[in-house]
């Protein structure tokens, strides 16, 4: 089933009656999620992915626009009625059941020619509950269950009525780094096997990146950029984008075209075909090739080496960013006690910004 | 933990209950047991110097009092109508306001005034309010209408006034009056427990529930029932507890007679039958009478915790 929403809009009324106003929440999104991908909407907080999240749920009414499921309007359907799954960041098991009442719950709500018989109802509990790899537990209560393995009754419960859309609200924020990393496998997984067009909600760039089909980068209501992770990693629109994706984080330099060339600071980088102007300069860490003569040359801090790399510490008068970080091939030969270091710089890895729109500039 | 070298300190908080709750609880605990032992113990006799043989005199004698089986009936009765009923109205209630916006303040502070007003006095406007038309208390020729208005709004409606209160009323009408009466003081208490309780339940259950179709009166029985179920254990204890324990709502409304003019002390309670004995000088009696209703109120909460073994859950 695709989703597709289309100008949807959110305003909630300012919490300061006095002041008055509004609060624009979600900012006219336009964008069509296929079928059976997994979408990671993707933003700091505040940025509106939650209240996106429950507008497709249906937990939040829409303030103007429009969501379809497939070719169906469902707008203004309620909840129970656009046969979403949701699974809350709290998960919001019920404690006094057990993980196989849990799961039944849906079911038991489903009326006329729906209606599952007990058995049936059971048997698609454990189906639900083997898909999830909990199908030992279900006699528990959730109180008695680990964090990971709530997070499966609360997946679990929201699959088993077969949800034409699948919705998860954070559903690694509780879950300790470990178990984090196993889960989002395992959400992965889970949505091969249903082909479940499913949506997630994350702060966490690197949670969206990896398993994610496609994701949406969101700051204050407003949607940044849509694409694959590696496509968003590799061709930010903006400056924004550029530093949200990535560890460890792009870093950022004051730069200035001058008589077509680039200038960080006084070295000047590379030829570039543009007007003179100030600009931001984006370069990824892995963007740095070690090069005793290279273009930029930077104040040596420290060496961090990593096993697999070496992590390069630098400053430069010109970096927005108190340091610098390169990642390095480990094999390199790196003069620690030197004062500078100099870098060449892969093209494919720099980025201009407009300094004051911080807009992309192509070259 | 406090430092052992600090433990005076401890000592000179804990000295105000130390000294009193001896002397006033625990002391006056045992010497009911005592007493309730003694057979015939009159309390100005013992200061007289009489003793008194140890037994169990008393308790066979209150036990066969008719006096006693009629106040154990109207208690146990009591008890049985309006526990359920308040408790079930308080839920009710509670989740109402729970779930409105505005006026909610207003309305919770509406709800809880009977808890504040004294029950005598409210007693005797429910008196008031249930007299009979007609009644006259003026003068030989005069009719005058009192302002019985329960009666009134019956007779508006075409109905026939009934004598809830009055000489020659019946034991029902007598009984409805108090569990009228009982119900409507016991709510606000509860109210205010329930409504805590609601006001603690995280709302994504609702909303889960809702993503899943969940009608109302399903949520309403799977999930906020549940979700309440140690206040509503605490409220239904607690309940049972004060109903065992009823006599002051009787004399708000039927005076120190306990009960309908002709007929005088009809509604009388454990309670009251443990003062009465006090009254007439009957200490061991009323020690025994007492002794009887703190086994009462034990077994039946104790009951109660094990009917809620299963159901309550805590979290």
């Amino acid at each position: 089933m695709k989703v597709v929403l289309e100008n949807v809009t959110k305003i909630f009324p300012s919490r300061d009656k006095k002041a008055g106003g509004e609060v624009v929440a979600v900012n006219n999104f336009n964008f069509e999620i296929p079928d059976g991908k997994l979408i990671g909407l993707l933003g700091p907080s505040g940025c509106g992915k939650s209240t996106t999240l429950y507008m497709i749920s249906g937990l939040q009414k829409l303030s103007s626009g429009h969501i379809y499921f497939g070719e169906e309007d469902v707008s203004d359907l309620s909840p129970e009625n656009r046969g979403v799954g949701l699974v809350f960041q709290n998960y919001a098991l019920y404690p006094h059941m057990t993980v196989k009442q849990n799961i039944m719950f849906p079911l038991e709500n489903l009326k006329g020619s729906d209606k599952l018989s007990k058995e049936e109802r059971i048997e698609r509990a454990r189906e639900a509950a083997r898909l999830v790899q909990i199908d030992e537990l279900l006699e528990r209560k959730p109180s008695e269950l680990s964090g990971g393995q709530q997070q499966r009754v609360a997946i679990a419960r929201a699959l088993v009525k077969m949800p034409k859309v699948l919705l998860l609200d954070e559903p690694l924020s509780n879950l300790d780094a470990r178990l984090r990393l196993q889960t989002r496998e395992e959400i992965r997984r889970i949505q091969r096997e249903t082909k479940i067009t499913t949506v997630f909600v994350t702060h966490d760039q690197e949670e969206a990146m990896s398993i994610s089909d496609m994701i949406v980068v969101m700051k204050l209501g407003v949607i940044q950029q849509i694409g694959a992770p590696q496509d968003v990693y590799d061709n930010p629109t903006n400056l924004f984008v550029a530093k949200f994706l990535g560890t460890p984080p792009i870093n950022v330099f004051n730069g200035e075209v001058k008589n077509g060339k680039l200038y960080i600071g006084k070295d000047a980088v590379m030829d570039v075909k543009l007007e003179d102007k100030k600009v931001f300069v984006g370069i990824r860490p892995e963007g740095f090739i070690l090069n005793p003569n290279g273009v930029l040359t930077n104040d040596l801090l420290s060496v961090e080496v990593m096993g697999r790399d070496v992590s390069i510490v630098s400053s430069n008068p010109a970096s927005a960013n108190p340091t610098i970080r390169s990642i390095i091939d480990a094999d390199s030969k790196i003069d620690r006690d030197a004062k500078t270091i100099s870098f060449d710089i892969k093209p494919n890895k720099i980025f201009l910004f407009d300094a004051e729109t911080e807009e992309r500039i192509y070259f | 933990m406090v430092d052992s070298k600090q433990q005076w300190k401890a000592w000179i908080y804990l000295a105000p209950a130390i000294i009193l709750l001896p002397v006033f609880t625990v002391w006056p605990i045992i010497s009911t047991v005592r007493m309730a032992f003694l057979n015939g113990y009159k309390g100005l006799e013992a200061v007289g110097g009489a003793t008194f043989n140890f037994g169990i005199e008393n308790f066979t004698k209150v036990v066969k009092y008719k006096k006693f089986t009629q106040c154990l009936k109207n208690t146990i009765l009591l008890c049985v109508l309006t526990v359920p009923i308040s408790t079930f109205l308080a839920l009710i209630i509670a989740v109402c306001l729970n779930s409105i916006k505005v006026f909610q303040k207003a309305l919770q502070t509406i709800f809880f005034l009977p808890y504040v007003t004294n029950s005598i006095a409210i007693g005797m406007v429910f008196a008031a309010m249930f007299n009979i038309v007609g009644s006259f208390l003026g003068t030989s020729n005069e009719l005058v209408q009192t302002a019985g208005i329960i009666n009134n709004v019956i007779m508006f409606f075409g109905g026939e006034k009934i004598n809830w209160i009055n000489a020659g009323s019946s034991y029902v009408a007598n009984m409805t009056v108090m569990t009228v009466y009982i119900v409507w003081n016991a709510l606000p208490f509860k109210i205010l427990i329930l409504l805590g309780g609601l006001q603690s339940i995280n709302k994504q259950y609702y909303d889960a529930a809702k993503v899943d179709g969940t009608r109302r009166i399903r949520v309403f029985w799977r999930i906020t029932v549940p979700l309440l179920s140690p206040m509503l254990a605490y409220v239904i204890i607690t309940g049972f507890i004060g109903g065992f324990k009823e006599y002051t709502s009787i004399v708000g409304i039927f005076g120190e007679k306990m009960g309908p003019a002709d007929d005088s002390k009809r509604l009388n309670t454990m309670v009251g039958f443990i003062y009465d004995s006090l009254s007439t000088n009957n200490q061991g009696r009323a020690s025994a009478a007492a002794l009887i209703l703190f086994g009462i109120i034990l077994i039946v909460t104790l009951i109660n915790l094990y009917v809620g073994k299963k159901r309550v859950h805590y979290a």
